[in-house]
Order: C-alpha cells, then sequence, then structure tokens
C-alpha cells in the first residue's frame, strides 16, 4: 500500500515546477533581466501556451527548462530533477524558432541525427523515420533536402525530428511564428492530433492569442522588462476541439481575458 | 560550358602576347649578330629568327610545346630526359607532403579550436612560420635532414607540407568554427557528446572550407617539392630541370619545366575541385 501511494505522489507532481526563477545576463551595457520571478507548474499532459511582448523572456523560459541557460536565481526542475538531469536523459524535444535543419542532411537524414546520437539501430531508426513523417503528413519527402522544401514543411520536418525519439516533454519556441495563417491553421490541427494522440506535455510560445486559445489548456501570459508571469488563464474548452470552436462564446470569452492580461501587461511599462 | 568562351578568349590574348613579346625580347640578339656580321636585316627576318633562336630570351610558344611534346611523348619515361620522369619524382614529393601537411594542418586546426590556449599559443607560430622565406629555409631543413641520414624524397616532402599546412589549418579553423549557436544547441538538447558534435556538426559543416583548402594547399606543396629540389642542385625532378636548364642558358628547358609545372599544379586542383563537387553535390550543399 505504502508503495502504491508514493506512485500516486509521483504521478501528481508537475512535470516542470519554476519557483522564483529567474535571469540576469551580464551583458556589455549592464545587466538584463531577462526573467523574474516566474512561479508556474506545468502538469502532465498539459498544453501550456506562453504569450507576451517580445523581449519578455518566453524563449528564456524554454531555454531554462532545456537546461540550454542556467537560472541565476530561484529553482526549476523538470520531472522532479535538475533540468540538466532531464536533459542528459533526454526527457524532452526542441523545436526551435527557425526550422534549424542540418542543410547537408536531407529529410530523413536529419530525423535520424537525434537517433544516431542516441544510438538507435538502423532498423529502428528506418521505421521511426517513417512513423513521424507520417505524422507531420511529410511521407515522399525522405530524400528530399531542406531547401527543397516550403517553410512550413520545413517547420514540420523539425517538429517531427523532435517528436522521434519519443520524449514525453516537447518544447516548441513559436514555431510557426514565421507561416502565413492558412498553413499556421492546418499545423495548428495536426498539433492538436498530435497531442491528443500522443498525450506529450507540450510547452509552446506563440504571439497569436488565436493561436493561444486554440491550442492551449493553460495560457501563461506575461510582460516585459523584467519578463514576468502576470497571468495563467485555465482553459475551459475541451481537449478535442476543431477549428470551428474559435468562433464560439467560450472562445471568445477567453481570447478576451488573454487580450486583458497582456493589456495589462503593458500597462506594467 | 558558359565557361569556354571566356577562357579560350583570354588564352589566346595570352598567346598573343607572348608572341609579341618573344620578337621584341629576341629581336636584339638577332640584330646584334647582323650588325657584329655585317649584314642588314629585314623586319621579315628579324620576326622569322626570333622563333627559331637556340636559347632565346623568351622562347616562342610552339617552341615551349614542341620540347614539353619532345620530353613527355617521345622519351621513355625511365629516360633522364623524359619530362615525365622528372614530373614524377616532383609529384610523389608534392603529394606526400601534402599528405602529411594536411594532416598536420587538420590536427593544428582541431586542437585550435577546442582550446584556447592553443589558439592563443599556436596560432601566432603558425603565421609566423609562413613569414620566413621558404628559400632561406630551404636549404637549412635539407642540411639538417642530410645530417641524420635522411634525403631524397623525404625533406623534400617536409618542405612541401610546411608550406601546405598553413592554408589547411587557417582555413578548417574558420570552417570548425562556422556553426551557429542553434545548430550547437540542437546537439546539446541530445545530450550529445564532443565527439559526436565534432563528427556529426563540425566536419560536414566545414567541408567547403576543406577542399578550398585542399586547393591551396596542393599548390602550395607543388610549389615546395620544386623549391627542395633547388639546393641540393638536385639531379631529378621539375625543380632540377629549372636549375640545370638556367646553368646551361637551356631557355627553353626552363620554360617546358615551367608549363610543365604549371599543368601539373592545374591538374591536381582539377582534380581535387571534382571531388569537391562529388562530395559537396552528394551533401546537398552545392545549389
Ligand atoms: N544571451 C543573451 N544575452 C543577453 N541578453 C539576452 C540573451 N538572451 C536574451 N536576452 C535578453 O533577454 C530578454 C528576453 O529575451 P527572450 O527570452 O528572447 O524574449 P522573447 O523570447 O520573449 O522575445 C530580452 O531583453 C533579450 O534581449
Ligand atoms: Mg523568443
Amino acid at each position: 500500500m505504502a508503495n502504491m501511494n508514493t506512485d500516486v505522489m509521483v504521478d501528481n507532481r508537475p512535470v516542470i515546477r519554476a519557483r522564483n526563477l529567474g535571469l540576469v545576463f551580464q551583458t556589455t551595457d549592464g545587466p538584463v533581466e531577462a526573467l523574474k520571478d516566474v512561479n508556474l507548474d506545468i502538469e502532465q499532459g498539459d498544453f501550456v501556451s506562453l504569450i507576451g511582448p517580445s523581449g519578455c523572456g518566453k524563449t528564456t523560459f524554454l531555454r531554462l527548462i532545456a537546461s540550454l541557460d542556467k537560472p541565476t536565481a530561484g529553482d526549476i526542475s523538470v520531472n522532479g530533477m535538475s533540468p540538466e538531469q532531464a536533459r542528459l536523459q533526454r526527457a524532452y524535444g526542441y523545436v526551435f524558432q527557425a526550422a534549424s535543419l542540418y542543410p547537408w542532411r536531407t529529410i530523413a537524414g536529419n530525423i535520424k541525427l537525434p537517433l544516431e546520437i542516441m544510438g538507435f539501430s538502423k532498423t529502428e531508426m528506418n521505421e521511426r523515420v517513417k512513423k513521424v513523417l507520417d505524422l507531420v503528413h511529410l511521407s515522399g519527402f525522405e530524400n528530399k533536402f531542406p531547401w527543397q522544401l516550403s517553410g512550413g514543411m520545413q517547420q514540420r520536418a523539425s517538429i517531427a525530428r523532435a517528436l522521434s525519439f519519443d520524449a514525453d516533454i516537447l518544447l516548441m519556441d513559436e514555431p510557426f511564428g514565421a507561416l502565413d495563417e492558412i498553413v499556421r491553421d492546418h499545423l495548428n490541427e495536426q498539433l492538436l492530433d498530435l497531442w491528443q494522440s500522443t498525450g506529450k506535455t507540450i510547452c509552446f510560445v506563440t504571439h497569436s492569442i488565436l493561436e493561444a486559445v486554440y491550442l492551449s489548456t493553460k495560457i501563461v501570459v506575461m510582460s516585459n522588462r523584467p519578463g514576468k508571469v502576470v497571468e495563467v488563464i485555465e482553459s475551459s474548452l475541451p481537449r478535442e476541439r476543431s477549428l470551428d470552436i474559435r468562433d464560439g462564446p467560450e472562445f471568445i470569452e477567453i481570447a478576451q481575458r488573454v487580450r486583458m492580461g497582456l493589456r495589462m501587461s503593458h500597462s506594467h511599462e | 560550358m558558359k565557361s569556354i568562351l571566356p577562357i579560350t578568349t583570354v588564352s589566346m590574348v595570352i598567346v598573343i602576347l607572348w608572341y609579341g613579346f618573344s620578337v621584341i625580347l629576341n629581336s636584339t640578339w638577332t640584330k646584334d649578330q647582323a650588325s657584329r656580321a655585317g649584314v642588314e636585316v629585314t623586319f621579315s627576318e628579324i620576326l622569322k629568327d626570333t622563333m627559331v633562336q637556340q636559347r632565346p630570351l623568351l622562347p616562342a610558344p610552339h617552341q615551349v610545346v614542341i620540347e614539353l611534346w619532345e620530353t613527355t611523348a617521345n622519351k621513355k619515361i625511365t629516360s633522364k630526359r623524359s619530362l615525365v620522369y622528372h614530373g614524377w619524382i616532383t609529384l610523389s614529393a608534392t603529394l606526400l607532403g601534402f599528405v602529411i601537411g594536411t594532416g598536420l594542418g587538420i590536427l593544428l586546426a582541431i586542437g585550435i579550436v577546442h582550446n584556447k590556449a592553443m589558439d592563443y599559443g599556436v596560432m601566432p607560430w603558425i603565421i609566423a612560420s609562413q613569414t620566413v622565406p621558404i628559400l632561406a629555409l630551404a636549404p637549412m631543413i635539407i642540411v639538417v635532414l642530410y645530417s641524420i641520414g635522411l634525403s631524397g624524397l623525404v625533406p623534400k616532402a617536409i618542405i612541401s607540407a610546411y608550406l601546405s599546412f598553413f592554408p589547411v589549418s587557417v582555413g578548417m579553423v574558420a570552417g570548425f568554427r562556422c556553426p551557429d549557436p542553434t545548430q550547437m544547441d540542437l546537439l546539446k538538447t541530445y545530450a550529445a557528446k564532443k565527439s559526436q558534435l565534432f563528427w556529426k556538426l563540425m566536419v560536414p559543416i566545414s567541408m567547403p572550407y576543406l577542399f578550398t583548402s585542399l586547393k591551396i594547399g596542393v599548390a602550395a606543396s607543388l610549389v615546395g617539392a620544386i623549391v627542395g629540389e633547388l639546393p641540393t642542385g638536385a639531379v631529378a625532378g621539375l625543380g632540377a630541370r629549372l636549375l640545370a636548364g638556367s646553368y646551361y642558358g637551356q631557355t627553353v628547358q626552363i620554360w617546358s619545366a615551367l608549363i610543365g609545372s604549371a599543368i601539373l599544379a592545374a591538374t591536381l586542383v582539377g582534380l581535387i575541385g571534382l571531388i569537391q563537387k562529388f562530395t559537396l553535390d552528394r551533401m546537398g550543399l552545392a545549389r
């Protein structure tokens, strides 16, 4: 019985937990407070969007989770351990703002990159490449080089790469920021499908209120200088949702709350 | 194939200029001879004579071509009078030196990009090494190596390596430093090891730099091998042909050795260019 209890305890622990998290960059122009006093819990299976004006520390927050940067204040844990340990256990897949595919590798080659590093067998690699390319609807493009694909396709390939090694957490930094709205809608739908079918925890940075509300179970509104969390909005929308949901009254109400939060964040300046 | 027209045009201009200078430079000797003999020469006689002198100041292009043909196609390649024989002697030192120089250059570049102390400590010496005139250094290298029992191929290859490691190391340092922060962060998110960072990112991204460096390096290697043949008064090799030619005033031989080495250099650079095109095509980097 005691064992079961601890199991339940572990399950209930947030996947990502930030307490009074802060990061000050020392630059030649003096210190820049990129992030201050961030408190946030992200639960297993959450789809969390970070939204806020540019320079409010969204990227910085993701990079702290990913242990690409180190905090100068507060604590952060990922899967109950330090971000560094989590990174070494390959706990997350990171999708950068630019697709950042290696130009000398084909699409399949790019997706194999993490798999090669993690030491998967050849057959396993090929199976996984096929599977994730299917997921992002890029089958048939295995042998193309990145420059032969459109921006949207490149970004999908980079998502496939982040999915290929089955990390439970997906960190995405404005992955669709540079794409036009039609492509973006389409990719948003696909991303939701993927999230629902895999049960991953997703942490997603965006500039778009529509995108944030449409995708998320939790919307984190941030403000500028220093980067802070001003509001965390829990979405009441069902997990199963289609694009039409954006015209419903519930969606519009949540969108308004986000907009208010963003307006408040500006009045802080 | 668009390049054929400009290349032909430039070659034609060079050949015409060459003929022009042959006439101008060699006519002095023709006129001297004539005045010594007390005869008048017409312009057409001067023109004719400047094309066929035994020891012209500047041999006419066709004289060099004939000499090249005579000493390559019409001589056994084992003959001391065959340019192929001498070319091979120089080429073997060039290739050995090129391999040593390239290896050394790449190793130094790897050290420099991975180690700050090496960057500050070794880089200045690498640059300084190339400011010493190789013509002054070559005899010393040969003498020192001879005293420890090394002569022939190896000393020449070392001089050749001395010249070729430089462009390779400088080029590869630049190449290895190409990855941008995101490309590195990506590997960090996979918890990649240092060796994986090297093989999966730094090596492929530096390929275009490698081939450019190799082209410069192989040309420098050839120069090094030829220079290495001069101080010993060598009996074989393109450098020896140049030296012997100048001892005996055999300008046609000098020029055919010069053109021969230019052809050799162009072939080597061209070969590397082919490998470059093939490799970069396969890597999707040649667009
Ligand atoms: N490596 C860095 N060095 C110095 N300042 C940085 C660095 N990275 C980010 N910053 C600063 O930190 C702040 C937050 O940046 P960022 O997290 O990229 O914002 P966002 O992604 O929300 O646009 C900005 O003011 C930015 O200039
Ligand atoms: Mg950003």
